[in-house]
């Protein structure tokens, strides 16, 4: 009986302590130190905010880069990937489908070319990122409908490329909010 | 692969076993109750929690004693989180508005996260509440973890213990661990990841008028508090349907090498611990070697596989590349691949990419780490499953050469190693019998997503991984039905406590023998000989028992791939 008490006590001390105290105080001392990060990375445009950096949100505009293809339409309430297995067919009938998609928005880009991450879906359905080849294959596209030269956005995802960490971590990649920040700042849009 | 990818994967390593090994040194000085630097904290703060608590700390329980507490607490935690999830609709801390969770899914919930398990037929981000993610998750991430480390930890003591009968006591060595090692670690990791970008704030969903002009919910939460114990107590249950693939979980390639080192360090660190405790660092040498080999072996499989991508697609597309689907491209094919076989071998259960996309040979290594279940393991578990093993190869050597089994100087009898079989046969059998009565069941195989054999690996995959304690999934299963609720919660509480009483009924045992002095008669475990043999007995153990499920499945979709190819 004294066991009982024993672990009702600790059941409820413990759970106010790990379930309560100690995840308000890092929300605590998490948004003074952090105040952006700890909010979700929200980024602002004339007052509105307009996404997260690291939430890739749904553009299907020409003048705008695409992040990578979504299995739960870039849902920022329900993340997820296709679970498709390797030999499912309509694993392949799902890539082919996105890969009609960016050859029908980027004209002339040999199938060849086109790198496998550009056309299978994330594991979140929220990755921000794109690799550098798939960046430089939308930008004949979005130099065309946004105005700005190809040069000028070469140079953009040159600035905004972030490399790998130590040097061994990671792929190199850009991330599609920031670049499109710029796009639309630049545009007016 | 690349080189550049492959130093990635073994840095990784490195970094785990070089924090890993001291940290090692450090639990053992909890443990025998050394005082640490940070003494003037730790014990007034120790002490306001045993009076809490209701704890007299100079009190030396037997394993009965010891074992009878930590079922009932356990118990006790559970029924209380189950209140949480069918209430949490109507509790403070839900500015989403989530509702209540069903009978079914709430015991399966708290059956996961009591066992350390953290498989989650709810999906995170909306359907559990900001009070259900703190109050239930991430307490329970702390306290199962604590629970599998003091079982560990007691049943050391019970192996060096000399014609005595007690173990420690149950609610000191349970209080400690929070508060001299998960609390600090913890705070200080969850500190250091909303600095890299992991929310942590209690305001609802952001809804945002995105660049194009539509709207986009971003749900967002307490995340780092509960991802950094996650990590760190190898529970694996992530915030959002997505785990560690989330870009609010894990949203730069740094985080995700930080959460590999934070699953990996505390099971690397018991080995050496118990080096410690059983004074004997070769044997602790002799086990890091051969199973870090095997952890680096399984990381490349995957990492070979998923790097040379689907065959598949390039002959009907013709792109090549790496197998993408189902990853995140910041972590690229090297990290993901990492990830996956420790989360496995750690038996952590996060995910930073899905494994049901995998392809099927790298499918086929964490469905192998969680069958043996040994490659140093889960919080404290996974060290109570290495010396059952090692007291079966112990007895199996000892019958080959004709000598009587003893280890670490105790002897080995008939009634230690029954209790050894029973919690090693128990392994295959929740994973065999539930899978063939899903297999048989229409409860059972409506759920799967993908079909031919790869639908079977999605089931054999959930009863793995519910019985390893693990909760990593192949994703497509749709696993929130009653049927599987009901069977996956009752194969997670198998898993986790008929091998715990087993293992703490040998410690009774061997606690009360005398400590027979080492003699050139002795079969020594602390050669790369007997560490073979080790290593032969539970691949052999699991080869045997699970292979011809492995052929129907990864397997035998292996080589229906190849014949598609070569069909053409």
């Amino acid at each position: 009986m004294i066991n009982f008490w024993r672990s009702l006590r600790f059941t409820i001390v413990f759970a106010v302590l790990l379930g309560l105290v100690y995840p308000l105080v890092i929300t605590g001392i998490g948004n003074v130190l952090f105040p952006s990060q700890a909010k979700g990375s929200m980024i602002s445009f004339h007052g509105q905010v307009v996404g997260s950096k690291l939430i890739a949100q749904e553009t299907n505009v020409p003048w705008l880069f695409h992040p990578r293809p979504s299995a739960v339409n870039y849902a920022g309430n329900g993340s997820g990937g296709s679970n498709l297995g390797p030999t499912n067919p309509a694993l392949i009938a799902e890539i082919k489908k996105n890969l009609q998609t960016v050859e029908q928005q980027n004209p002339g880009t040999p199938v060849s070319r086109i790198p496998t991450e550009m056309v299978e879906s994330s594991a979140s359905g929220l990755d921000p990122d794109i690799s550098i080849p798939d960046a430089l294959i939308q930008l004949p596209r979005v130099a065309r409908a946004s105005g700005l030269g190809q040069a000028y956005l070469r140079a953009l995802i040159a600035r905004d490329t972030k490399g790998r960490i130590l040097g061994i971590w990671g792929e190199p990649m850009v991330n599609v909010m920031q670049l499109n920040m710029t796009i639309v700042k630049q545009t007016g849009k | 692969m690349t080189v550049v990818g492959s130093i990635g994967i073994l840095v990784i390593i490195a970094i785990i076993l070089i924090v890993g090994i001291p940290l090692g040194g450090y639990l053992y000085r909890v443990f025998i109750g050394s005082r640490s630097f940070f003494e003037p904290v730790f014990d007034p703060t120790e002490r306001v929690l045993y009076k809490l608590v209701g704890v007299n700390p100079s009190v030396q329980m037997d394993w009965k004693a010891y074992l009878r507490a930590l079922m009932l607490v356990n118990f006790m935690m559970m029924i209380f989180v189950y209140f949480v999830f069918r209430l949490q609709g109507i509790l403070p801390f839900n500015p989403d508005h989530i509702p209540g969770m069903s009978w079914d899914l709430a015991f399966n919930t708290a059956a996961s996260f009591i066992t350390n398990t953290n498989w989650q037929n709810y999906a995170g981000g909306h359907s559990m509440s900001y009070l259900g993610q703190m109050l239930a998750i991430t307490y329970l991430q702390f306290t199962s973890a604590a629970t599998g480390f003091v079982a560990a930890i007691a049943f050391v003591r019970g192996l060096i213990a000399n014609k005595s009968d007690t173990i420690g006591n149950f609610w000191v060595d349970l209080i400690k661990i929070h508060t001299r090692v998960l609390l600090p670690f913890a705070t200080i990791f969850a500190l250091v990841l909303i600095g890299m970008g992991v929310p942590q704030t209690l305001l609802g969903a952001q809804v945002v008028h995105t660049l194009q002009g539509s709207t986009q919910t971003i749900s967002r939460g307490p995340v780092a508090s509960l991802e950094a114990i996650k990590q760190l107590g190898t529970n694996g249950g992530g915030f959002f349907n997505a785990n560690s693939a989330h870009p609010f979980e894990d949203p730069t390639a740094l985080t995700s090498v930080l959460e590999m080192v934070a699953m990996g360090v505390i099971p690397t660190a018991l080995i050496a611990t118990f080096g410690r405790f059983i004074a004997n660092r070769r044997q602790a040498t002799v086990l890091y070697v051969l199973l870090t080999a095997i952890l680096i072996i399984g990381a490349f499989v995957v990492y070979a596989n998923e790097a040379a991508g689907n065959p598949l697609v390039h002959q009907a597309l013709g792109i090549s590349g790496p197998n993408m689907e189902g990853k995140e491209w910041r972590f690229g094919p090297a990290l993901s691949s990492a990830f996956v076989a420790m989360t496995t071998a750690f038996t952590t259960g996060a995910v930073s990419s899905m494994h049901d996309s995998l392809m099927p040979l790298s499918g086929l290594v964490p469905l192998l780490f969680m069958m043996f279940n040994v490659i140093f393991g889960g919080k404290g578990v996974g060290l109570l499953n290495i010396l059952m093993f090692l007291m079966i190869t112990v007895f199996l050597s000892g019958l080959m050469v004709g000598r009587t089994p003893e280890i670490f100087g105790k002897k080995i009898e008939a009634r230690e190693i029954k209790l050894a079989t029973t919690a090693m046969l128990v392994h295959p059998f929740i994973i065999l019998v539930p899978t063939a009565i899903a297999l048989i069941t229409k409860a059972g195989t409506s759920a799967i997503l993908n079909p031919g054999l790869h639908g079977f690996t999605e089931v054999l995959y959930a009863f793995t991984s519910a019985a390893a304690n693990n909760g990593s999934a192949f994703a497509g299963l749709s696993a929130n039905t009653v049927f599987y609720n009901v069977t996956l919660g009752i194969v997670m509480l198998l898993g986790r406590y008929i091998s715990i009483i087993a293992m703490f009924a040998i410690a009774g045992s061997l606690a009360k023998k005398s400590v027979i002095p080492e003699s050139v008669g002795t079969l020594r475990t602390d050669t790369f000989a007997f560490g073979s043999v080790f290593v032969a007995v539970f691949v052999i153990v699991g080869a045997l028992t699970f292979f011809p499920a492995l052929a129907i499945g990864p397997i035998g979709e292996q080589f229906q791939m190849l014949s598609h190819l070569s069909g053409h």
